[in-house]
């Protein structure tokens, strides 16, 4: 799982009310190189939650220096893009959890595939 | 061969051996190469643009793969871990997999995707597998979960095999009261094994459904439209009048070249084709 998956996952459990952000327990995590492509992460940019994504790079230890908000200048520096495009597509959560904020739920993460499958009472 | 849907719950169904074989059988491989890539055509993104694509029943990735190659980054959910961990083997450089119930809502925060693609697997959310579960309950949760999360201005487009025409008007109409505007897309509408269904949504008011695909020009009515919002409507046909269908030269034609694109064995058209006989023989 990348952290862009991350960025935009929720706990839709029942009675919830945002269930944003998740929480990340790392067991195991990897890196896979991947293509640079600046144009997508310019207009991810505008998508990202971007205290939620400064977080999760903070506990996946992938940050490198990302500034603490986007800036218009931000999106012309390909030095900074890159560092995104690092923590957002190239870093991997391969075993851990995640955690819903409000009810402390763990939604397992197995072979980077997270399972956020309910149980019939939360649904 | 029955309805998968009839037996088990997908999960269930798409196990172990059912996803390897999915993935290794070229015709299926095929087919679903050919729906992923009409579907992407469906989501009129404009050339050379990569955008973030959610892909609902992901399966074995095939479809990932169709996206990757248009150039797209893309999530897949699927219900079933087998078929995902197929999915997982298969190394694609820029798809993501999520376990997900599409029946329970989709769990991702407003306004993430720029468009979704879904081949084969609306259906499966018309089957009640457990007493807990209520076919329209589900397709309303998926529907309006799938609103909130894409984009406005974002198009999806959902291929699903129906079982009845009932099917297609519930889960349409789950679809335009969940907000969406649309409609279904029928390919090859004349033919019984190329016929595909297309739920194409979108938010603008006045979206027009792209033109289905068919043999030739002319046939039946093949794209039904809804506003958002209202229930679906169709123009009335009426009976035909008894006794006065005239069965003419250019009626046989037409009847005739309908059979030809079934595949059936049709004679060939000459100067009898359509003429009358003599009174009295």
């Amino acid at each position: 799982m990348r952290l862009i998956t991350h960025n935009m996952l929720k706990s839709n459990i029942k009675g919830v009310e945002s269930g944003y952000p998740l929480g990340i327990e790392v067991v195991k995590m990897e890196e896979q190189e991947l293509e640079f492509n600046p144009d997508f992460i310019r207009n991810m940019l505008a998508k990202l939650e971007w205290d939620a994504f400064r977080a999760a790079a903070t506990a996946l230890e992938a940050g490198g220096e990302l500034p603490e908000e986007v800036t218009e200048e931000m999106k012309g520096d390909e030095e900074v893009l890159r560092r995104v495009h690092h923590a957002l597509m190239e870093v991997h959560l391969v075993e851990g959890e995640l955690v819903c904020p409000e009810t402390g739920r763990k939604f397992p993460v197995r072979q980077g595939v997270p399972n956020m499958l309910l149980h019939e009472d939360e649904i | 061969m029955s309805r998968p849907e009839l037996q088990t719950p997908p999960e269930l169904f798409y196990n172990d051996k059912m996803s390897k074989k999915y993935n290794s059988n070229s015709r299926m491989v095929g087919i679903q190469a050919e729906i992923s890539d009409r579907c992407i055509e469906l989501l009129n993104i404009p050339p050379g643009q990569s955008y973030f694509i959610l892909d609902v029943g992901c399966g074995s990735g095939l479809s990932g793969e169709a996206l990757e190659e248009a150039g797209h980054v893309w999530l897949g959910v699927d219900i079933s871990r087998d078929m995902l961990d197929v999915a997982n083997e298969r190394e694609t450089d820029f798809g993501d997999l999520c376990q997900h119930d599409m029946g329970t809502g989709l769990p991702f925060r407003p306004a993430t995707f720029d468009g979704c693609i879904s081949v084969s697997a609306l259906q499966w959310l018309c089957y009640a597998q457990t007493s807990e579960q209520v076919a329209k309950t589900r397709l309303l949760r998926f529907f309006s979960s799938l609103y909130a999360t894409l984009k406005r201005g974002s198009r999806a487009a959902l291929q699903f095999y129906p079982d009845s025409t009932e099917q297609a008007v519930l889960i349409s109409s789950c679809a335009a009261r969940a907000g969406f505007t649309g409609g279904l897309v029928i390919d090859y509408p004349n033919s019984t094994k190329a016929k595909k269904y297309y739920l194409c949504l979108s938010f603008e008011h006045g979206y027009k459904t792209p033109a289905a695909k068919r043999a030739e020009p002319e046939g039946g009515a093949a794209a039904a439209k809804f506003d958002g919002g209202s229930r679906e409507r169709r123009g009335h046909r009426g009976k035909p009048k008894k006794g006065k269908v005239a069965k003419t030269r250019n009626w046989v034609l037409a009847k005739k070249d309908q059979q030809r694109r079934q595949g059936r064995d049709v004679r060939d058209d000459n100067k009898f084709t359509g003429r009358k006989r003599k009174d009295k023989f």
